[in-house]
């Protein structure tokens, strides 16, 4: 099934030899003076897949050097990934996964002798397997091994860029889509993990047995500082365990980010006197640079609070040394996944969430918003279940229905609380805990904030329901059939819950998934 | 006011029943179930005092229920928790905790600031029922206070 034509000839069509080139060093020169040598064969490793011309000057496809490998069987050290390859019209798949395979490790598009000083055939990346898309004629599936010592250890701008860094402009390809990795649990060991993790947050908070809830505070821009901390302290005193700061609140003209961490750790502080429980308020660190953020997150950490944020829009290696920071200091260390979705929402190309999320577990976050399925923003309920599985287990078995493509061995690395953000609100709380279960932070934002007898009320509202329907549940209750009753009877007891009740009860956000597997019939609706 | 520490503390009062639910519940995953009390609600104060070691391995609540009713009646005036322990690689950890006693009066806190430079104020959270010593705290409802219960 290999090739016959080059790769490379879909990019320039005509073929683009040597002959049109001009020799590099010597401009004067004409290119037709050029004879095209076959490097000498005399360190032929034996592997009997390469081909005699294997060594010709000029452009060969990648799959006849080496880049396609149907028998390779993948070493329990290699990294693994899955593709979703979309060829233009004409362009052989299997040609178009070795292309990838070769563009992510060791390839140009063109045949070089220095190969030859090195061990190439384990440098380069083998695709083992490409296979058509169930029921999407134009695309395929391939799976690519790496060698481990491609990467550096610990670092995952290094894996981002040898993974994503070019392909994914590839002419030849109408689209590519990174869908899932395997990264050996050699490699996971080389990165700290979580700075806390969901463990030792529960007990640093001493909160257990439930969802932790919060709120991000709105309108997200536009208050004073004075304002900004009403609503941390209305919506910490009501009930909530966090409140949150947007991911563009940083330091703008109407609220500096100092008189911002001033205030709220008063509401914070407040909070907790009136309720003898610790709160938090996720203070937003987010900045120009590094020296501005490690500057802000002192502070945070010197007034006293549990937790910082950051978005990830500040790139791997800031969110790494975040990360580092955060288990220095022992605060808490919150992602927001500001921007993902310009990458991870379309199914055809980019890079899935599911690998987002395994490159924000090894480079080391606390909290990480993973989706809601039943709220505002995208969110396939088996799609998202995947998302969760990665940020909280330490084993996570290969699931096509979740769109999980490999086992994954996480060692001990400590989990990550996901969190549920968006367009949620107590009436859902049945099918919150049924979707996500405990560990898993919900934000009600507007449920909280935009409750017609006020912030506070609207926190009682959420803790309330969360309280109840966890007592239900372990009473040996069904909460997602029996939810909406559970709800109604603890709302007789709280005329918060049940004006919450009332003025949210028929909302819900009922869309078409794009981002779904491949191997449901249709499109997956929550709840339908 | 109500402390509202613990994974319960919005709800009325639990019942007896209703905590051997949890109970019940907490064993059936197989985790330890302990009790804890204390006159010192701070929420920093961990290690409240352990009555009597966690019981591993039960098959029925009703031990359980015997300690606590136990407990409530060699210390009424403070707070206890019931919590549930599990051993599993990976959490060991509680999995639940929650308030099954509380004082019929709870004073609640005092905030202290101290006010620094640039505007920056270190807080320190004080119990008011920790006034009194341990052992003379939320006598007869009363807060008790740095004279003692009146």
């Amino acid at each position: 099934m290999v090739a016959g034509v080059s790769f490379a000839t879909f990019r320039s069509p005509g073929g683009m030899t040597l002959d049109d080139r001009t020799a590099p060093g010597d401009p004067g020169r004409s290119s037709s003076e050029i004879t095209m040598p076959t490097w000498p064969d005399t360190d032929r490793t034996g592997d009997p897949s390469e081909p005699s011309d294997r060594w010709t000057a000029g452009v060969s496809p990648y799959a006849r050097m080496g880049y396609y490998d149907p028998a390779y069987v993948p070493k329990e050290t290699d990294l693994l990934a899955a593709f979703r390859i979309t060829p233009q019209p004409g362009v052989d798949p299997v040609e178009a996964a070795a292309a990838v395979a070769g563009e992510s490790s060791t390839a140009t598009w063109t045949v070089v002798w220095t190969d030859r000083l090195s061990a190439h055939e384990r440098y380069r990346a083998k695709a083992y397997s490409v296979e058509p898309v169930p029921g999407n004629p134009e695309q395929y599936l391939a799976r690519i091994a790496y060698e481990i010592d491609l990467f550096e250890e610990g670092s995952i701008a290094n894996l981002a860029s040898s993974i994503i860094g070019n392909v994914f402009g590839f002419k030849a390809l109408r689209a590519l889509r990174l869908e899932d990795m395997r990264i050996p649990l050699a490699y996971v060991k080389t990165f700290p993990g979580p700075p806390h993790g969901i463990v030792t947050e529960r007990e640093y908070l001493d909160k257990y047995g439930r969802p932790l809830l919060g709120a991000t505070v709105k309108p997200k821009l536009g208050l004073s500082a004075r304002n900004y901390g009403r609503v941390v302290f209305e919506a910490l005193r009501g009930g909530l365990d966090f409140t949150k700061d947007d991911e563009n609140i940083n330091s703008q003209p109407f609220m500096r980010w100092r008189d911002r961490f001033l205030f709220a750790m008063e509401a914070v502080n407040r909070a907790q006197a009136e309720t003898g429980e610790i709160k938090g308020h996720y203070l937003n660190v987010t900045a120009a640079t590094m020296e501005e953020m490690y500057e802000r997150a002192d502070f945070a950490r010197d007034l006293g609070s549990v937790i910082v944020m950051i978005d990830l829009t500040v790139g791997f290696t800031a969110m790494a040394s975040m990360s580092r920071w955060a288990r220095r200091n022992g605060v808490l260390l919150h992602l927001h996944r500001a921007g993902h979705s310009t990458f991870t929402r379309q199914k055809n190309h980019g890079v899935s969430f599911r690998v987002l999320a395994k490159w924000c577990r090894l480079l080391g976050v606390d909290h990480l918003h993973a989706g809601t399925v039943v709220g505002k923003l995208e969110g396939d309920p088996n799609t998202t279940r995947g998302f969760y599985d990665t940020l909280r287990e330490s084993f996570v078995p290969a699931n096509p229905a979740h769109g999980i493509y490999f086992d994954q061995d996480w060692g001990s690395m400590p989990a990550v609380m996901p969190v549920a953000s968006g367009g949620i609100h107590a009436g859902q709380m049945h099918q919150l805990l049924d979707l996500f279960g405990e560990d898993v932070i919900l934000q009600f934002g507007g449920g909280t904030i935009g409750h017609p007898m006020g912030i506070a009320a609207g926190a009682t509202a959420n803790r309330v329901a969360v309280e109840a329907m966890i007592k239900a549940r372990n009473e040996g209750r069904d909460v997602l059939a029996e939810g909406p009753d559970i709800l109604a009877a603890a709302a007789r007891r709280c005329p918060e819950l049940a004006a919450a009740l009332e003025v949210w009860r028929d909302v819900s956000f009922t869309y078409e998934s794009t981002d779904v597997p491949d191997l449901l019939p249709t499109p997956t609706f929550a709840f339908s | 006011m109500k402390i509202s520490q613990g994974t319960f503390s919005y709800l009325p009062p639990l019942t007896d029943d209703e905590i051997e639910a949890q109970i019940r519940y907490a064993i059936g995953h197989g985790w330890a179930v302990s009790l804890e009390y204390t006159d010192d609600p701070h929420p920093r104060n961990v290690y409240w005092n352990m009555w009597g070691l966690p019981h591993f391995d039960l098959a029925d609540p009703a031990p359980f229920m015997a300690d606590l009713r136990a407990c409530r009646e060699a210390a009424p005036n403070g707070y206890i928790r019931a919590s549930a322990y599990d051993r599993t690689h990976g959490r060991q950890s509680l999995r639940l905790s929650f308030i099954v006693h509380r004082p019929a009066d709870e004073p609640g806190f005092g905030l202290e600031r101290q006010e620094g430079p640039d505007r920056r104020v270190r807080y320190g959270l004080r119990a008011y029922a920790t006034d009194a010593p341990a052992g003379r705290r939320y006598r007869d409802g009363d807060a008790g206070g740095p004279e003692g219960p009146r």
